[in-house]
């Protein structure tokens, strides 16, 4: 059983927690002791983003993230060593990638060393479903589970191929933009059934989840769990206690597991 | 998606799933307009009465050899960008929208974009790096006057690629209501195709024009390329035919150092900004900062139907340097009394080489665009005697 059908086995009814921080931002020592902490939170889930020159799909504190870690020299072979790090430590927590197509296409055997180091998924923040199938088939060989994002906006077709091409879990966007845009605290319950009707991976929300109640209500919508992204970053940007942020949200994906 | 996109192996829809909607309603757009008469009437009209078209075929009298420019110098808004800005804000008038974004770089197709905004009635947001900002000021200021916000982008390098990430970011959260006009034939389908399809207006006026005006057609058909939008539509209808198609890159301050602006000649396969194509990037895939003294060239990606026709081998690509588009630059203004944008002094540059090792060759050079722009640069690398 893959670490992420594990991990929604042992949550039940439970929403799962994943955390998502910048590999090596600000510096690879510090990016390792962060993702100790997301854990120590109680984070259910790891998404590590290998940081890139344009991310289109990342909003100013992502993309700020990035810059920090490649200025600091951060390379994509560090980011894999990281991962490595902390399959090591932890050996049944989830750890997804997210990045973007042309760090995939320019190393050989990107899904095979990511794979090596202990990942279990990868997301490609630019590859929708439309161009993803050559991508997922190089992950089924590697043995890493493709991740796809699923918005209000993608039609009924597109998520059935998302259902026959996706493993560990759907990304969901439940508004338009680009991460860390301003939650309202409306979930796409509708996306969820449809995604279910498709028969896609688990529903889990990202973009726009800063504050508990922002887990709560995606919780409330049917989604099968969140992750907390920006916010976790910025926090770590200045010092912030990160631990204390993660136990927060991760205390909101029981509050509603119950009937209401 | 109805088309594939595809050129060769470049090309495609590389963008988050939340824009692929609207690519696809962008596609279905220009499809319908493409077999809509009164699309073409309209468009027809604002090109010729509106933008001044078709544009001369000019013979140079004093530049050796036989070169002949495509006067794209002259159209209404100082350059090529104009066909296609006409062309995709009817296209977004079609559509519904009512607010356009585009990128830019110097600022011509900022410019060109606020020029449409303007005539059709958009609420117009052209980003631009800051960079860009701070050294082309008179061309902000051309975008305000004609309505247009100008928003300084302040990630990354603060040029032309990180106006383009910016406005992608806006329109992911902007589709519904907002066109992205982005002005030069790369990027995610349908946006290769359809501003090839816009900008062929050049090369078949150029084609019919030499054959008028010389009675055949040319050796050599030679254009600078960037993202590559002037070259391919000048190629476009010549490519069926046994004529030689040379695109110029920005060479920079050399090959043989970092600073150019040349993909096709250093760059890998990659994907950047929606397309399958070369990248200028280093080798863990990071895209890497480029350099031309044009800004329009200074692109690390190009079209991916350039890097179709550069694997296929029915096109070949060179490299201009700075200092070669400053001596082409010079010479067209004291031999034919023409000051054309830096861009298409690449071209010219190639055109020179050329001519001196084939006199007799019939030579076709896009002069893509007009020289005031770059004017003020001139002066400080020229000294003010020139």
């Amino acid at each position: 059983m893959s670490r992420y059908a594990a991990m929604f086995e042992r949550l039940g009814r439970e929403g799962a927690l994943g955390a998502f921080v910048t590999l090596g931002d600000p510096d690879l020592q510090t990016s390792a002791g962060l993702l100790d902490a997301l854990v120590a939170g109680g984070a259910d889930m790891i998404e590590v983003g290998i940081p890139f020159s344009d991310p289109v799909a990342d909003g100013p504190v992502i993309q700020a993230a990035a810059l920090r870690a490649l200025n600091a020299g951060v390379r994509v072979a560090d980011c894999f060593e990281l991962i490595a790090g902390f399959r090591a430590k932890h050996p049944e927590v989830p750890v997804g990638i997210l990045t973007y197509a042309n760090l995939v296409v320019a190393r050989a055997g990107f899904m095979r060393d990511a794979a090596e180091a202990g990942a279990e998924s990868l997301l490609i923040a630019d590859v929708p479903a439309l161009e993803a199938e050559r991508f997922t088939r190089e992950m089924d060989q590697a043995g890493i589970e493709p991740v796809l994002i699923a918005a209000a906006n993608t039609p009924d077709a597109t998520l059935g191929r998302i259902a026959g091409l996706a493993k560990a879990y759907t990304y969901c966007v439940s508004r338009v933009g680009i991460t860390g845009t301003h939650a309202d605290g409306e979930f796409d319950g509708e996306l969820i059934e449809r995604l279910e009707k498709a028969g896609a991976p688990p529903p889990i929300f990202g973009f726009g989840i800063s504050r508990p109640e922002h887990v709560r209500a995606a919780i409330r919508a049917g989604a099968r769990g969140v992750i907390c992204g920006s916010a976790i970053v910025d926090l770590a940007s200045r010092g912030g206690n990160v631990t204390e942020l993660v136990r927060s949200l991760k205390a909101a994906t029981r509050n509603d597991s119950g009937p209401q | 998606m109805r088309l594939s996109g595809r050129f060769g192996r470049f090309g495609g829809c590389h963008v988050p799933e939340i824009l692929v909607p609207a690519l696809e309603q962008l596609e279905a757009a220009f499809l319908d307009a493409q077999q809509d008469s009164t699309f073409a009437t309209e468009l027809g009209e604002l090109l010729t009465h509106y933008a001044g078209r078709p544009t001369p075929l000019t013979r140079c009298r004093n530049l050796a050899g036989n070169i002949y420019l495509k006067r794209e110098d002259l159209l209404h808004g100082g350059a090529h960008k104009t066909n296609q800005v006409l062309a995709q804000g009817l296209l977004a008038k079609r559509m519904g929208k009512t607010r356009l974004i585009a990128e830019t770089g110097a600022g011509q197709h900022g410019v060109a974009t606020a020029i449409v905004g303007a005539l059709l009635g958009f609420e117009t947001v052209i980003f631009m790096g800051a960079e860009d900002v701070e050294r082309q000021q008179l061309n902000v200021f051309r975008m305000r006057l004609m309505g247009a916000e100008v928003i300084p982008v302040e990630s990354g390098g603060r040029t032309l690629k990180d106006a383009i990430n910016e406005a992608l970011r806006d329109w992911s959260a902007s589709f519904e209501t907002t066109h992205y006009l982005l002005g030069t034939a790369a990027g995610p389908h349908p946006f290769p195709t359809m501003v090839r399809d816009f900008q062929r207006v050049i090369g078949r006026e150029a084609r019919a024009q030499m054959i008028e005006q010389v009675g055949r057609l040319p050796d050599a058909v030679i254009a600078c390329v960037g993202g590559g939008s002037n070259a391919i539509g000048l190629f476009a209808d010549f490519i069926g035919d046994d004529v030689r198609l040379i695109g110029v890159e920005a060479a920079g301050k050399g090959l043989g150092g970092a600073e150019h602006g040349a993909t096709l000649l250093r760059g890998m396969p990659g994907i950047l900004h929606g397309a399958e194509t070369y990248v200028l990037q280093n080798g863990d895939g990071q895209v890497t900062d480029t350099w031309s003294v044009s800004a329009g060239l200074d692109y690390p990606a190009v079209g991916p139907e350039h890097a179709h026709l550069k694997d296929s081998g029915r096109a070949e690509y060179v490299g201009a340097t700075d200092a070669e588009a400053l001596a082409a630059f010079k010479a067209l203004a004291t031999g034919e009394g023409i000051l054309c944008a830096f861009e298409s002094a690449h071209a010219l540059a190639h055109a020179l080489k050329l001519a001196e090792r084939e006199p007799d060759s019939a030579i076709l050079v896009g002069l893509s665009g007009r020289g005031d722009k770059d004017v003020a640069q001139a002066e400080q690398l020229l000294g003010p005697s020139a």
